[in-house]
C-alpha cells in the first residue's frame, strides 16, 4: 500500500485526540506520562464528558500536565489532590473530577488526603502513575521503590530494614469501603494500553454511579530515573516491578443487576 | 432591622456564613474556635441553602478542600486557631499565588507551640506578613464585637472576591468565647452556577466549547514571569490600601496620647481611655479595624497632635513595628501587653499610660 492510501481519511486509524494541546510533552523520550495522558483524554472524549470535566494535577512531573490537557485544570500543593477533589466534586456533584498522581505525591506526602477520600468515599476518580522513584526532583527513593533498587538517596539500593518496605498503597485502599474499584495496570505494550483505556473508562463510567472513588494505579517506567534506554526501563518493569506490582483489578464492583 | 440574637462570637460566624451565601466550610476541630463547624453541623445548611459543610481529616486538607472550592468560583471558608492556623500556611500561601478569594477566620490563643487555649494576639506578624512563603499579603479584619464576627464574614467574602484573595478574620478567644447581642443581617441566597459563571470566568467549572481552558496554578517556572506576577499581586495590594482600609477612632479629636488596639485589646482600651478621661487626662484609641491594609496614612494624620501613642497589644509587641512606620518615629511610641493567653485589665492598661507618659 501505497503511503498516500494509508494517511487517506477513511483509513486512518488512529489519530491525535482533540484534547491533546498543540504543546509538545515535556515528559522524557519513552516515558510512560505521555500515553497515559493520551488514554485519559481518548476516554474523556469518547465519553464526551470532557466540557464537564475538572483534572487535577499537583506536584511531580505531571505539574504541568495542563499544558497539555485541553480541559480545565487545577494545580495542587504536593500531596493535596485529594483534598482539592473532595471540595470540587462535593460543589458541583454532576461534574466529572479525576487527579492525577505520582507515587511520591499519593503515597508520601499526600497519604492522609490519600486514604481519608477514599474513606469517606468521594465520588472522583485517582489515576496514580508508579515508578518507584521521585523523577522531577533527580531519581530520590519513593515509597513504592523495590527492596534493593537504586535510587539518589538510596544508592547502594533500599535496604528495607533502614528504609522500610515498599508500600503496596492500591492494595490497602482496596480495603476500604469507600473504595468501589481498584485496578493496576500499565502502558508499555500495546496491549497493556488497551487495558489501560478498559480501566480508564469503567473509572469514569463507575463514577456517574456516585458510589466511591474509582482508582487506577499505572505502574510506569522513569527511564531518566532508573537510567535505562526507555526499551531497558520497559523489560526491567517487567521483570522487576510486575512481580511485586501484579497487573489486574484488585477490587471490581458487584453491580446491581437492572 | 434583621433579627436580633444572643451569641457566641464564633456562632456570630457560622451564621454569618450561612446568610452570606457560602457554598462550602472544610475545617478541623481546634480549640477555641470548634463552636463554628458544630453550630454549622447543627443548623444543616446543606438541607436549607445548599452549603457543603464537611471535617477534613486535618488543617492542611481543609485549607486545600478552600483552594479546590475556590477554584470553582465558590464562596468557601475555613477557620481554625493558632496552631491549626500555621499548618494552613501552606495552602494560604497557595491561595495568594493562585489569586483565589477565599475567608480564613483565626481564633488566636497563645503560643508558640501548642501554647495554651486562652486568647492572644500574638499571630499578628503571621497574619498581616505573609505567614506562609512568597511575597504576599492577606486581607486582614480584626474584630473587637461578636457583632462584628458576624459582619466581617461578609465584607470577607465580598473583600475575597473583589481582589481574588485570601482574607482572614484575625479573632481571639476572648471574642470567640464570648456571649453578645447580634444584629443578623437578612440572608443573601447562595449563586447560582450560571451566575457563578459569569462572575468568575476564570473558574474551573469544566471548560465549555466557546472558552480557552481555564487553569488555577501558582506555578510560574520563568524567573521573570514570577517577578511579573508578584508585581501584579503588588499592585492589588496597593489597591487595598487606597480603597479598603477600615479603622475607628474614638475620643481621638482633642486626643494628647492615643492608645492604639485591635480586637480584645481595643475594648479594654475603650475603658481605659473612660478612666483616663474621669480624670482629665486626654487620651483616644485608635483602632485599626483592618490590620492589612495597615491604617498609616490616618495614624500618621492624628500623630501631629499626639504627645505618645501606646501600642496596647496581647503579644510581646507585634503591631508597634506598623505603628512606628505609620508616624514614622516622630512622636513616641510604647509597648504595654500581656502575652502566653493573659488579657490585660484596663486598670493596667491606665496605668501603663501614666508610667510610660505622664511620670507614674
Amino acid at each position: 500500500m501505497d503511503i498516500k492510501d494509508i494517511i487517506k481519511p477513511e483509513n486512518i486509524v488512529y489519530k491525535k485526540t482533540k484534547l491533546f494541546t498543540e504543546k509538545p510533552l515535556s515528559y522524557c523520550p519513552g516515558c510512560g506520562h505521555g500515553t497515559a495522558h493520551r488514554m485519559l483524554l481518548e476516554v474523556l472524549e469518547e465519553m464526551n464528558i470532557y466540557s464537564d470535566t475538572v483534572g487535577i494535577a499537583p506536584v511531580g512531573c505531571s505539574v504541568l500536565a495542563y499544558e497539555f490537557l485541553d480541559i480545565d485544570m487545577q494545580q495542587a500543593a504536593h500531596g493535596r489532590a485529594p483534598a482539592l477533589a473532595t471540595a470540587v466534586k462535593r460543589l458541583m456533584p454532576d461534574k466529572f473530577v479525576f487527579t492525577y498522581q505520582g507515587d511520591g505525591d499519593l503515597a508520601a506526602i499526600g497519604t492522609a488526603e490519600t486514604i481519608h477520600a477514599c474513606n469517606r468515599g468521594e465520588n472522583f476518580t485517582m489515576i496514580f502513575i508508579n515508578n518507584g522513584i521521585y523523577g522531577m526532583t533527580g531519581g530520590q527513593m519513593a515509597p513504592t521503590t523495590l527492596p534493593g533498587m537504586r535510587a539518589s538517596t538510596c544508592p547502594f539500593g533500599r535496604n528495607t530494614e533502614i528504609m522500610g518496605n515498599p508500600l503496596k498503597i492500591t492494595e490497602l485502599l482496596a480495603q476500604l469501603p469507600g473504595v468501589y474499584y481498584a485496578t493496576r495496570q500499565a502502558v508499555h505494550t500495546p496491549n497493556a494500553v488497551r487495558k489501560t483505556k478498559k480501566a480508564l473508562r469503567n473509572a469514569f463510567e463507575y463514577q456517574k454511579l456516585k458510589k466511591g472513588i474509582s482508582f487506577v494505579e499505572i505502574v510506569s517506567n522513569c527511564n531518566s530515573g532508573w537510567k535505562m534506554t526507555p526499551n531497558q526501563s520497559n523489560k526491567w518493569m517487567e521483570d522487576n516491578m510486575f512481580p511485586f506490582y501484579p497487573l489486574g483489578d484488585i477490587k471490581v464492583p458487584q453491580l446491581e443487576k437492572v | 432591622m434583621g433579627e436580633l440574637k444572643l451569641m457566641k462570637g464564633n456562632e456570630a460566624v457560622a451564621e454569618a456564613a450561612i446568610r452570606a451565601g457560602a457554598d462550602g466550610y472544610f475545617g478541623y476541630p481546634i480549640t477555641p474556635q470548634s463552636e463554628i463547624m458544630e453550630y454549622l453541623m447543627t443548623e444543616k445548611p446543606y438541607e436549607t441553602t445548599g452549603m457543603v459543610v464537611l471535617q477534613a481529616e486535618s488543617e492542611v486538607a481543609a485549607i486545600n478542600m478552600v483552594y479546590g472550592g475556590a477554584s470553582c468560583g465558590r464562596m468557601v471558608m475555613t477557620s481554625s486557631s493558632s496552631p491549626g492556623i500555621s499548618l494552613k500556611m501552606e495552602g494560604i500561601s497557595y491561595l495568594a499565588g493562585a489569586e483565589l478569594p477565599a475567608v480564613i477566620v483565626n481564633v488566636v490563643r497563645g503560643g508558640p507551640g501548642l501554647g495554651t487555649i486562652q486568647p492572644s494576639q500574638s499571630d499578628y506578624f503571621q497574619a498581616t506578613k505573609g505567614g506562609g512563603h512568597g511575597d504576599y499579603r492577606m486581607y486582614v479584619l480584626a474584630p473587637s464585637s461578636v457583632q462584628e464576627m458576624c459582619d466581617f464574614v461578609k465584607i470577607g467574602f465580598d473583600m475575597a472576591f473583589k481582589y481574588r484573595n485570601p482574607v482572614m478574620i484575625l479573632s481571639d478567644g476572648a471574642i470567640g468565647q464570648m456571649m453578645e447581642k447580634v444584629v443578623l443581617f437578612d440572608p443573601i441566597p447562595r449563586r447560582t452556577p450560571e451566575e457563578i459563571e459569569k462572575q468568575c470566568p476564570w473558574a474551573t467549572v469544566g471548560k465549555k466549547a466557546n472558552r480557552e481552558r481555564n487553569i488555577i496554578t501558582s506555578l510560574l517556572l520563568d524567573s521573570h514571569e514570577q517577578e511579573q506576577h508578584v508585581f501584579k499581586l503588588r499592585d492589588k495590594y496597593k489597591r487595598m490600601q487606597q480603597e479598603d482600609v477600615k479603622f475607628e477612632k474614638i475620643q481621638c479629636d482633642d486626643a494628647e496620647y492615643l492608645f492604639v488596639a485591635y480586637g480584645s485589646s481595643a475594648r479594654i482600651c475603650q475603658k481605659a481611655v473612660d478612666m483616663a478621661r474621669a480624670q482629665g487626662i486626654k487620651v483616644g484609641l485608635f483602632r485599626p479595624i483592618t490590620l492589612f491594609p495597615f491604617p498609616s496614612e490616618e495614624l500618621k494624620k492624628l500623630s501631629s497632635q499626639i504627645k505618645g501613642i501606646l501600642s496596647v497589644e496581647m503579644s510581646l509587641g507585634q503591631m508597634i513595628e506598623d505603628i512606628k512606620l505609620a508616624v514614622e518615629c516622630k512622636v513616641p511610641v510604647n509597648h504595654f501587653g500581656r502575652t502566653g493567653g493573659v488579657i490585660h485589665s484596663p486598670g493596667e492598661v491606665f496605668e501603663a499610660l501614666k508610667s510610660t507618659y505622664l511620670g507614674g
